[in-house]
């Protein structure tokens, strides 16, 4: 089994936007490497003649129709938001950087 | 110094003309105030389970048929991982695995010549939010509008396959008149309906290794991304000749400045981390389900072409240039419906039409001369009513006011005059006041008349029926 390093740790700390103490690093470089040690184990199955698959059980196209359905007022859609202003949510300045869709 | 040149691909967005969000019953009309199109699921709430807008699927497979693709049977969508304030659930939802089209190819007219660029795919996923700057020096805040978020979009994504703006130009000029001709989009791009990217590297003109590539969003309009072209190229090459290297990266372009900008680098930005959605299931488009879409796509442009000259018995170069965009053919079909004279309105539409819609910058559906009006201009032309001097200047005020024609020919009087009385008492006035014109028209020079008729229409100011005016003179004179 590849070991798991702190550096991994951090990476993925960050790309989740967690802050976490050096402390918090070695714990969870101890605790995350267990797991995915535990997990590994299915790497024992032979699995080249299985497809690739996202679900334990078979359902295949559900969709809805095209029609309008009822939204949120603007005053429940802002309700949860630590803060809001001129109907939209407020959040910490960002640059027009970035964005992905 | 070597010379270079550039090689481009594209990522074009479009967001799909149908009534919902992708995963939700919200309604995307344009314009409603913030935050009122949103609901639990497009708002990213905890535990709720988005559901497969049909339509949307359907829009895509006809998209990618449309762009000669291979149809993934089986088809799945993925979660795209990062944070943005846009993006409320902190994943967009795409498709990375089993795109819905494949290996396709869209063929370009550039300048006479075709050229075929390969699509590399077509796929499905959700528009994110709007991120609102405060126009506020030194705020410290940004707003969120979540009302597009959840919109269904298309991107499609070709092959480093351009070599110039000018078939730059027609990739994009031809993309969206297909997706107009196929209607899945309006592809308003006032409203951002629909988005380029350009990817572009250059490489010494004779060598066939591709450069490092550089992305460039944030290209609003066609005239921008022919810009950013322009300017990468010469960017690169500049680069590249101090001896420099190129770095893979993305960049904006800044309209304010006429330049790409690095953006500020993120080393872990490409980090996604796909992985196959849990919340959604396969699409599973069976053979059948794809022909059946293949078999009701709407009329593509060279069918409507071929259809126009044999319906309406228009020239070939007519049927081309009214059909060149799916709303300006529409336009001219109203304008038939309303008034059956083809050849006419096909001439006005490829003079006064077109001229004014490229003045003004606006397709023909939001032309302030409704295609009833110019059939009612036509009509009244044919039915002798104005002259076709008048009809002109009935035709530009229409266009300047948004008035009805015929409102304006009664309103101010311009009617044309087919009282021979009337226009007689004209042409006495006029044979009168020019002998010398008569003795060369009874000398036989029939040129002459048409400039008797002319002082003739000056004085009815342009309202004689200028047949009835010829007739007249010839009448007085040879008698």
């Amino acid at each position: 089994m590849a070991e798991l390093s702190e550096e991994q740790v951090r990476d993925v700390a960050m790309l989740s936007r967690l802050e976490l103490t050096d402390d918090e690093i070695r714990h969870y470089t101890k605790d995350l490497g267990s797991i995915l040690g535990y997990v590994e184990q299915l790497n024992e199955l032979d699995t080249s003649s299985v497809l690739p698959t996202s679900h334990s059980f078979h359902v295949e196209n559900v969709f809805r129709e095209d029609i309008v359905r009822p939204s949120l007022s603007n005053e429940e859609a802002l309700a949860n938001a630590p803060d809001h202003e001129d109907e939209c949510f407020k959040v910490p300045a960002v640059l027009q950087d970035g964005g992905g869709a | 110094m070597a010379t270079y040149e550039p090689v481009i691909g594209f990522e074009v967005h479009t967001e799909l003309s149908t009534a919902t969000k992708i995963f939700c019953g919200c309604d995307i009309t344009y314009g409603a105030p913030p935050n009122t199109q949103v609901c639990p699921i497009c708002l990213g709430m905890p535990g709720v389970l988005p559901v497969l807008n049909r339509q949307a699927i359907e829009y895509t497979i006809r998209t990618a048929i449309a762009l000669n693709c291979e149809i993934t049977e089986r088809t799945v969508f993925d979660r795209k991982n990062y944070y943005y304030p846009d993006l409320p659930k902190n994943y967009q939802i795409s498709q990375n695995y089993a795109s819905l089209g494949l290996n396709g190819y869209v063929d370009l007219d550039v300048n006479g010549t075709t050229k075929r660029v390969r699509i590399n795919n077509v796929h499905l996923e959700e528009d994110a939010g709007k991120l609102i700057h405060p126009d506020i020096p030194g705020a410290d805040y940004s707003l969120v509008d979540l009302n597009r978020a959840g919109t269904a979009l298309i991107e499609i994504v070709s092959e480093p396959d351009i070599d110039n703006a000018d078939e730059a130009l027609a990739y994009m000029q031809t993309l969206k008149n297909l997706l107009e001709y196929i209607e899945v989009s309006d592809c308003k791009m006032q409203e951002g309906r629909l988005r380029f990217e350009v990817n572009i590297s250059v490489r010494e003109v004779g060598t066939k290794t591709l450069g490092t590539k550089v992305e460039i969003k944030n290209l609003n309009s066609m005239k921008t991304a022919l810009k950013c072209i322009e300017y990468e190229t010469r960017r690169q090459s500049d680069a590249l000749n101090r001896g420099e290297k190129i770095i893979q990266e993305t960049r904006l372009w800044d309209e304010a400045v006429g330049a790409t900008r690095a953006m500020r680098s993120k080393e872990d930005a490409h980090d996604y981390r796909y992985f196959p959605d849990p919340d959604l299931v396969e699409v599973h488009i069976t053979p059948e389900w794809r022909e059946e879409v293949r078999a009701h796509l709407p009329e593509l442009q060279d069918a409507k072409r071929r259809r126009f000259v044999e319906e309406y018995g228009l020239p070939e170069y007519d049927a081309r240039v009214l059909t060149s965009a799916k709303k300006t053919a529409t336009y001219y079909e109203h304008a038939v419906a309303a008034h059956k004279n083809p050849k006419s309105l096909s001439n006005w539409m490829m003079t006064e039409v077109l001229r004014e819609l490229n003045a003004r910058d606006v397709e023909a559906d939001e032309f302030p001369l409704k295609s009833e009006g110019l059939a009612s201009i036509v009509r009244m032309i044919d039915e002798g009513k104005i002259s076709g001097k008048i009809a002109k200047d009935v035709f530009a005020k229409a266009v300047e006011t948004g008035r009805a024609p015929e409102e304006i020919v009664q309103s101010e009087g311009l009617l044309q005059v087919s009282d021979t009385g009337e226009i007689e008492k004209f042409v006495d006035e006029a044979i009168a006041e020019n002998p010398d014109m008569v003795a060369k028209i009874q000398g036989g020079n029939a040129k002459t008349i048409q400039a008797l008729v002319g002082q003739v229409m000056k004085k009815s100011r342009g309202k004689a029926n200028p047949a009835l005016v010829n007739e007249l003179i010839n009448r007085k004179l040879q008698s």
